[in-house]
């Protein structure tokens, strides 16, 4: 457990003040946790790459060039050309739009259909509840990647098809967790008296239930970012991702493996871009969860 | 305790009928006709109009799952279109290679996972124990096809130790088997390895606080038999119930792996049928995983009940 130590200025300024929202006590938990934070900054760098890439990247993504085919790192090409003469250090950069606008949209899609559903679960209990468990259960049944393959298959290979295969995949998670936390948080006295005062069920649920199930919700958005980054990445390099010629971490070490032997700077970096990015969204998310509930070691 | 289990075998029942639709409804999201894909260029109208009551496809879609399913409980996933083969027969030539790469696989995880786990639990705040959870964040975080593409990298390209690819079958040359599938088992071990570390810690941890290991120590025990003997004994009980669950991991995980280490087992075959839009296939693969996966569910319920007492007896 961390414990965060108030600096003077602080402790007078509570002193002053009315105690801190819970928001700005998890907060002050989460600065406390150095892992955390520079998972956060890792972050904050990958979204302006992504978002700067025609700015950062020295070279286009998809220029090719006869004259520059597989060149070694260099001053000129950072982290070297690839089987088309393209250079290699761009492409990551521009990877980082495909990985990470993967990674937002299909956990926003995730959570778009998981969380009403399992608030609806939670909060209706009964029969409803049964059947949209067992519905759960089922697609849970199915290994994660496996479905997302088979969806994207059916569905045919773009990085959109792929987006929604990962969303609709990862949705069961976020049901379960918005469910069990609507069960807790239904039990709740002010819940009861909301229900008492005669406010209508989808009113209690989405003013008095849904603010009160955010915390888990949000932890374990986090972490699904990291899992959807991977999954994008899986899709594309099978081929079931991002289509050539634009680029995508996956895909580009589909055609790395090819070349692995003569040029293995292709296989280097885009899984280094990888790894870097779905690391410090596992360190933001296990900030999180430790800064939200300060009960757990 | 067995009413619960007889309660928990007949929930795998409406699991495994809504699992069954869900297959059957991957063929409604394809584009465009089957029937069309399977005549191939020459759409020559007899011939698709042959294939589709065949397939049974010219029948309502109700109908067309009864059918389907009706055949699968008989133990017929279908025909794979591109290479008219059963598909059953298919997946029996490959599961087997893909089960031994699990195998091993979640031996290599229980033999690094567990000793960490311990480690850091038993050393807690200490450098130990950073560095245990520094190496089980690390290992989520890595991309299994990335880890393995490196691995040959270093190993099989730079060592030249191990071959980078194929696979040896156990009972042809046991020596080139180990040899071949040591690397993806490690690979494929490494993300199961992490869970188990997290899952063994936060148990070890819960269990040293407790009464019967202050008594241990208080009588006077080497430490080493309160961890291993009294705290650890109890600590496995969850893990391993969470670990069983696990291997269904494997089987997903196992689909990148194959593909980088050009194993043929169950992961190329679902992936080789994609690309070849071998939809009876990809659905029997998935089918089957399913199956596979539920039923590891249940073991993990069953063995929870056998390895812990105080359930036995309820």
């Amino acid at each position: 457990m961390s414990v965060t130590v108030a600096s003077p200025q602080t402790a007078s300024a509570a002193a002053a003040k009315p105690p801190s929202s819970p928001a700005v006590l998890a907060f002050r938990r989460f600065r406390g946790r150095p892992a955390a934070v520079a998972g956060l900054i890792v972050v904050v760098l990958f979204i302006l790459v992504a978002a700067l890439a025609p700015w950062i990247a020295p070279d286009d993504p998809i220029k090719t060039s006869w004259t520059l085919i597989r060149k070694a790192p260099s001053w000129a090409h950072w982290m070297g050309t690839d089987e088309n003469g393209r250079d290699v250090a761009s492409r990551v950069i521009y990877g980082a739009r495909a990985s990470l606008l993967a990674g937002l949209l299909s956990v926003t899609i995730a959570a778009g259909i998981g969380v009403p559903v399992g608030l609806i679960a939670g909060f209706a209990g009964g029969p409803v509840d049964a059947v949209i468990s067992r519905i759960v259960d089922a697609m849970l049944a199915v290994p994660f990647l496996i479905l997302a393959i088979a969806l994207a298959a059916f569905l045919g290979p773009s990085l959109e098809n792929a987006m929604i295969a990962i969303g609709v995949t990862a949705a069961p998670i976020f049901m379960r967790i918005a469910r069990a936390a609507t069960m807790d948080a239904a039990t709740n006295e002010y819940v009861e008296a909301a229900r008492a005062l005669g406010n209508p069920p989808w009113r209690v649920a989405l003013r008095h239930v849904l603010p009160n199930i955010v915390p888990p919700l949000m932890v374990q958005a986090t972490l699904a970012i990291a899992a959807a980054i991977i999954a994008e990445a899986s899709l594309s390099f099978l081929g079931l991702g991002q289509q050539p010629p634009s680029p995508s971490w996956g895909s580009m070490l589909n055609a790395a493996q090819r070349f692995l032997t003569q040029a293995p700077w292709l296989a280097i970096f885009p899984g280094a871009a990888i790894f870097l990015a779905v690391l410090s969204f596992n360190l933001v998310g296990d900030g999180l969860r430790d800064a939200l509930d300060p009960r757990r070691k | 305790m067995k009413g619960s289990l007889g309660t928990r075998l007949l929930q795998v029942l409406p699991t495994l009928l809504l699992v069954s639709m869900m297959v059957f409804g991957l063929q409604q999201l394809m584009p465009g006709d089957p029937a069309l894909v399977l005549a191939g260029e020459e759409h020559d109208p007899q011939v698709v109009a042959q294939i589709r009551a065949e397939l049974w496809l010219d029948r309502p879609i109700p109908v067309q799952y009864l059918h389907w399913i009706g055949n699968v409980l008989h133990g017929n996933l279908g025909y794979s279109w591109r290479i008219r083969q059963p598909v059953v027969e298919l997946i029996a030539q490959k599961l087997p290679v893909t089960l031994q790469l699990s195998l091993m696989a979640f031996i290599i995880a229980l033999c690094i996972g567990i000793p960490m786990g311990v480690l850091s639990a038993v050393k807690k705040n200490s450098i130990w124990d950073y560095l245990a959870n520094g190496v089980g964040l690390a290992g989520l975080s890595t991309p299994n096809f990335w880890l393995g593409i490196m691995l040959i990298l270093l190993i099989s390209v730079d060592l030249g130790w191990l071959p980078p690819s194929g696979y040896v079958s156990p009972w042809e040359d046991w020596r080139q088997s180990l040899a071949t599938t040591i690397m993806p088992a490690f690979v494929l071990g490494n993300a199961i390895a992490a869970v188990l570390m997290r899952h063994t810690r936060s148990a070890m941890l819960t269990a040293l606080d407790q009464d019967f290991v202050r008594t241990a120590r208080a009588k006077g025990l080497p430490s080493h038999v309160v961890i291993l003997r009294h705290a650890l004994r109890n600590a496995l009980v969850p893990v391993v119930t969470l670990g069983a669950l696990e291997l269904g991991t494997l089987l997903s995980g196992a689909v990148l792996t194959e593909q980088v280490f050009s194993i043929p087992g169950f992961g190329k075959l679902i992936v080789d049928a994609v690309f070849n839009r071998d939809y009876p296939v990809v659905q029997g693969v998935v089918l089957v995983t399913a199956g596979i996966y539920v039923g590891l569910n249940l073991l993990a319920d069953i063995l929870y009940v056998l390895i812990n007492p105080r359930m036995r007896t309820a």
